[in-house]
């Protein structure tokens, strides 16, 4: 999960990691009070996942509340590379003397985590690394060791901070990498690490990702989730515990697994260049689907209304093909009316010609088998056109 | 021979007791795996029935080994306590863990892979992975025993469906080893890794190699196989269609920007000279058509 810069912020803050004030806004009311609360200039950003948002006018000084109201009023609605702003956060306009670069990540090449760290901020750091390579420290991190402060010490010099506010910086990722560990997070990035007039070391802008698979351990994460981008479908998958995602096409897709739902949509993307259709989405029922599941699965690729038909593709592992056909056809039992589009059906793999006599014998009027993938995709394609 | 598992594997499986872990130690018995003890900590000292064997429960890997001469572990312990268990498999020094539990945070992989790399003595395949299957010699994990038997295709692949898929398709020639590497952030044992047992094993003639989106782990295998790799690879990369941004089902199956793309993962196996297979019926012709010469 990635979060919004205001979350970031907050997140920092509990962490001990020096920022700014800043507050949340979701309409020009709230921005003006925010503003009016911190007193004096402040700056006014739209909150939004993608980067490039100060070109695009989301960044705006505004030099009282009044002045903050306006402004936020101008923000919010506003798209930016299709992400609309719901939200601005009010920050506490600071006088910067240097923009500098700090972030702690996954790397999955080394299979540990990576500090990087540089005196050049306020600009992508891929920029950086191309144009002055030699200001960024790169530093591997054994996770059963940490940052301890004698590293961040060295990733300090490393990355050619001056003198005087290497131990500042040094401190900022002792704390960055507790916060880092603390909240299971992939990604924490402060771009830029500014210096401001007065010499204190500041967080101004962050981006962090959190890593899903620990939600177990953090029930405050919950709190964090943006349901106002939340696909509706893709967030009525999620409460059925269903590994979903839309996508843009016309052939409803469910398999078992995510490498060969993956594959499945690629083969009905290539089988689809002729009728001019593409998949509608990607939902993988995992190994042990239920009748349940599969009910579920198409209920939810069933209520899109995108979906034209529908390519059901399981390989038997585990879950023999007797299993899933039961479970297509008690699916479909629960389904009654709902059911109304095609579904192409290929089952391959443990019981597979028991599963293939079930579907036979049910002889539901929407559903045909075919035997290979590639013939099930052309089908399930061709049936899309119509 | 096979790789990393034959017939003196002698296999302990972690989280035996539980619901999962009592149903695949069945099948994995079945399958012909010699299965000698379980590890449940707080349940040492009781022994299970399963698939017709009495099998004694120990409450640590390291007791296990001392007892029964364990030589590999399998864990089905769930994600909270996934870590406890590896730590104590490689504290423990066996050779080979294989680690099937999805959802485990990558903190803790990337812990316990660590781990594993400072003492040095222990393999970890996974974690989120099907396992692996010498057919007829051993089969640790999940994956479907019957589907086809003993032959001389290697096959290393990120996702477990399509390893069974890829095996299916190849069924009339069969497998030195297959195995399921796992589709999370950070795994254990990688293309390369695999890649290279595969060149080294007498026993398999020709490799199938499966990837899909998120990461360069094909990037640097096709750049393995340009240097090390004399026997015949055919690829397959998943995920060609998938936007930008999305997890797509596997934890570390993203595609970030620009990077971790399925064209980059093919364009760079082609260039190291490995067929690529548009889907995966193609990619079986393609091996098919080398083992026919």
């Amino acid at each position: 999960m990635d979060l919004f810069e205001y979350q970031a912020r907050d997140l920092f803050e509990s962490h001990n990691i020096p920022v700014l004030a800043g507050a949340v806004a979701t309409t020009a009311d709230e921005a003006e009070k925010a503003a009016s609360a911190m007193g004096g200039r402040v700056v006014v950003k739209a909150q939004v996942k993608i980067g490039g948002r100060g070109k695009a006018g989301g960044v705006k000084l505004a030099q009282d509340a009044a002045d903050a109201r306006e402004k936020a009023k101008a923000i919010l609605g506003m798209d930016i590379k299709g992400h609309t702003v719901h939200k601005v956060m009010i920050a506490q306009a600071a006088p910067i003397v240097e923009e500098y670069y700090a972030s702690i990540l996954l790397d999955r090449a080394n299979r540990n985590f990576l500090v990087m760290a540089s005196v050049a901020g306020g600009m992508e750091i891929e920029e950086v690394a191309k144009s002055q390579p030699e200001k960024l420290a790169r530093v591997g991190i054994d996770p059963n060791v940490g940052v301890t402060l004698d590293k961040a010490k060295e990733i300090a010099r490393l990355g050619q901070f001056p003198a005087e506010v290497q131990d500042q910086v040094a401190d900022v990722l002792v704390k960055l990498w507790a916060a880092f560990v603390a909240e299971d997070a992939t990604l924490m990035e402060i771009n830029p690490l500014v210096k401001t007039e007065d010499g204190r070391i500041v967080a101004l802008d962050g981006k962090v990702t959190l890593d899903d698979s620990a939600e177990f351990r953090h029930a405050n994460h919950a709190d964090l989730v943006d349901h106002a981008a939340a696909n509706p479908l893709e967030a009525k998958a999620k409460a059925l515990d269903l590994n979903y995602v839309k996508l843009d096409g016309e052939v409803g897709i469910i398999g078992n697994g995510a490498g060969l739902v993956m594959s499945t949509l690629d083969v009905v993307a290539y089988a689809g260049e002729k009728y001019n259709v593409k998949p509608a989405n990607f939902l993988d029922i995992g190994g042990g689907a239920s009748a349940e599941v599969m009910a579920n699965g198409l209920s939810i690729i069933l209520g899109d209304s995108d979906v034209r038909s529908v390519f059901v593709n399981v390989f038997g592992g585990i879950t023999a093909c007797d299993a899933v056909a039961n479970g297509i056809v008690q699916a479909l039992n629960i389904l009654g009316d709902k059911a109304t589009k095609p579904i192409v059906v290929r089952l391959d793999g443990n019981n597979v010609l028991e599963g293939r006599r079930i579907l036979n014998e049910a002889a539901h009027p929407l559903v045909q088998q075919l035997d290979t993938m590639d013939g099930a995709a052309a089908k399930a394609a061709e049936l899309a056109a119509k | 021979m096979a790789i990393f598992i034959n017939k003196e594997t002698r296999l302990i499986v972690q989280g035996m007791t539980g619901s999962e872990g009592t149903k695949h130690t069945g099948r994995m018995i079945a399958s012909g795996t010699n299965v000698v003890g379980g590890v449940t900590p707080g349940k040492g000292g009781q022994s299970v029935e399963i698939g017709g064997k009495t099998l004694p429960v120990f409450n640590t890997v390291a007791e296990a080994m001392a007892a029964t001469g364990a030589n590999a572990s399998v864990v089905f312990v769930p994600p909270k306590f996934a870590k406890a268990a590896v730590m104590d498999a490689i504290n423990a020094e066996i050779p080979l863990v294989v680690v099937i539990t999805e959802g485990i945070p990558v903190h803790d992989t990337a812990a316990f892979f660590a781990h594993s790399q400072s003492t040095g003595k222990t393999r970890i395949i996974g974690p989120n992975c099907p396992g692996l299957i010498s057919p007829s010699q051993s089969n640790l994990g999940i994956i479907p025993a019957d589907i086809t038997g003993p032959g001389r295709i290697g096959l290393v692949s990120k996702s477990g469906t399509l390893t069974y898929q890829m095996m299916y398709e190849l069924r009339d020639f069969g497998f030195s080893t297959a195995v399921g590497i796992g589709g999370d952030p950070i795994i254990g044992t990688t293309h390369i890794d695999c890649l290279r047992a595969f060149q080294d094993d007498p026993e398999t003639d020709a490799i199938v190699m499966i990837g899909e989106i998120g990461g360069d782990a094909e990037e640097r295998a096709a750049a393995f196989i340009a240097e090390y790799v004399t026997k015949p690879v055919v690829g397959y990369v998943a995920g060609f269609t998938a936007p930008e941004g999305k997890t797509m089902g596997h934890a570390g199956a993203i595609v970030s920007g620009s990077s971790g793309t399925a064209q980059a993962k093919k364009e760079a196996l082609e260039a190291a000279g490995v067929k690529v297979g548009k889907t995966p019926s193609e990619t079986a012709e393609l091996m098919r058509a080398i083992l026919k010469g």
